[in-house]
């Protein structure tokens, strides 16, 4: 089985072609960060997808963005986006109710390689939203636990009103024993845990550094930082695998907005193994 | 606590990992074994620094006074870590206070019997700040990353 991330080909109907879809629920995760519940039974079939792709979200007469899938793969009927009102477009998305119309398509680009991590440690390593993409990989190992070693979370966020998943993180260390530790950057008195970069976490573990994979995503600095960490500890490069973030246009590698040296992210990636993209990363201008 | 059992615990002290034999006797003639309760303030900030701690278990928060509001916690340090460099560097006082989260055990050194030792033995001294440096580097590079707001930035998400 291939080491890299695998570029996968599930859109099955005109690439460019946006597909209506009703929003069944919203969830306000915090102040600024929202998940919608889209009704994905009006696909013409079943709506299949990866951990790691994302959709091109349309919100009508305005424009699309490019969107995560931060639900679960194997449930039916629904998919989730988890978004950060950061700009018009997620602001328009964030006055949805429930029963608006949006658009889609996709689902596009590769998916974290969950079949390497069969039988070793996962350490999952992620900041603020990055923590989005990388919920379908939890929710596909925690399916079948027993096929894993240690899974171990590191979860930075700004503050604690700021993390994402709060209650599915306490779930996920309870009931399928992960090592969940979370840090925040700014805390107050009512605040027990971490203060301090998600780098800092890696103080309190332990890595088997033969037997680990490790899945990162979020702000490109924190990767990085994350990276060097892992390195120090002992994990090569073939072990480790992130998420990338351009602004995506097309994604279906046309357009070249995404486009970073050799490589469009929407395309080959988001997802890639880190000895593709290490020698990008520090590059400046790209 | 006898002698034999704070050297054991002291060399597995990351920051004393790899001492040589006759650097730990030098510093566990400054070392004693302490425990605090949750919410003990443990350094004051603008007190004398006469102390530093190797965190064993438990969790400590560095908290900066704001006049008229509650005090800003910037830092949280746990097992492994070390709290505290203001006893190596004059005028010897705590820039942070010091306060438990929880229940935490520690190794505490004296910071005037420290330096003292470091200044009749350089390269005991050299040792402790190489050392020391370490800490205080990964610290730095820790308050750069948390100063830049990654989390909060425009681009802070992965697809927005």
């Amino acid at each position: 089985m291939t080491r890299r991330a695998q570029a996968v080909h599930t859109a099955v109907h005109d690439p460019m072609m946006t597909h209506p879809v009703g929003i069944r629920r919203i969830i306000w995760e915090n102040d600024d960060t929202f998940t919608l519940t889209l009704d994905m039974n009006s696909w013409a079939e079943p709506f299949e997808f990866h951990p790691g792709q994302f959709n091109m979200v349309y919100v009508y007469g305005m424009g699309e963005a490019a969107i995560s899938i931060s639900s679960d793969p194997a449930r039916t009927g629904t998919i989730d986006h988890t978004i950060h009102r950061v700009g018009s477009l997620t602001t328009a998305l964030a006055h949805k109710k429930r029963g608006d119309v949006i658009g889609i398509r996709g689902p596009y680009g590769s998916m974290w390689p969950i079949d390497v991590a069969h039988k070793k440690d996962v350490c999952i390593v992620s900041g603020g939203i990055g923590l989005a993409p990388l919920r379908p990989v939890l929710y596909t190992i925690l399916k079948n636990r027993d096929d894993y070693g240690r899974i171990i979370i590191l979860y930075g966020g700004r503050s604690p009103l700021d993390l994402l998943y709060r209650v599915e993180l306490e779930k996920w260390a309870n009931d399928f024993n992960v090592e969940v530790l979370v840090t925040v950057d700014r805390g107050d008195s009512s605040w027990k845990g971490h203060i301090g970069v998600v780098t800092a976490l890696f103080s309190y573990i332990k890595l088997d550094t033969r037997a680990t994979v490790a899945y990162v995503c979020g702000p490109e600095i924190m990767m990085r930082y994350t990276i060097d960490e892992l390195e120090r500890r002992g994990l090569s490069q073939d072990q480790i695998y992130l998420s990338m973030e351009r602004n995506m246009k097309c994604a279906v590698g046309f357009c070249g907005h995404c486009q970073m040296g050799p490589t469009f992210i929407c395309k080959e990636g988001p997802v890639y193994p880190l000895p593709r993209v290490r020698p990008l990363l520090e590059r400046k201008e790209l | 606590m006898e002698k034999d059992d704070l050297t054991e615990i002291m060399s597995q002290h990351p920051f004393l990992a790899g001492l040589q034999d006759e650097h730990m006797k030098t510093v566990i003639g400054c070392a004693s074994n302490v425990r605090f309760v949750e919410g003990a303030h443990i350094i004051h900030e603008g007190q004398i620094a006469n102390k530093f701690f190797m965190i064993r278990t438990g969790r400590v928060a560095l908290e900066i006074g704001v006049p008229g509001r509650e005090a800003l916690r910037i830092q949280t340090v746990g097992p492994g870590e070390i709290l505290g460099w203001s006893w190596l560097i004059s005028p010897y006082r705590w820039h942070f206070s010091g306060i438990t989260v929880l229940e935490t055990r520690a190794i505490a050194l004296d910071g005037e019997c420290l330096r003292n030792k470091c200044e009749k033995d350089p390269v005991f001294g050299y040792e402790m700040l190489k050392r020391l440096s370490q800490v205080m580097e990964r610290r730095l590079e820790a308050t750069r990353l948390q100063l830049l707001d990654l989390y909060g930035m425009a681009d802070s998400g992965v697809r927005p």
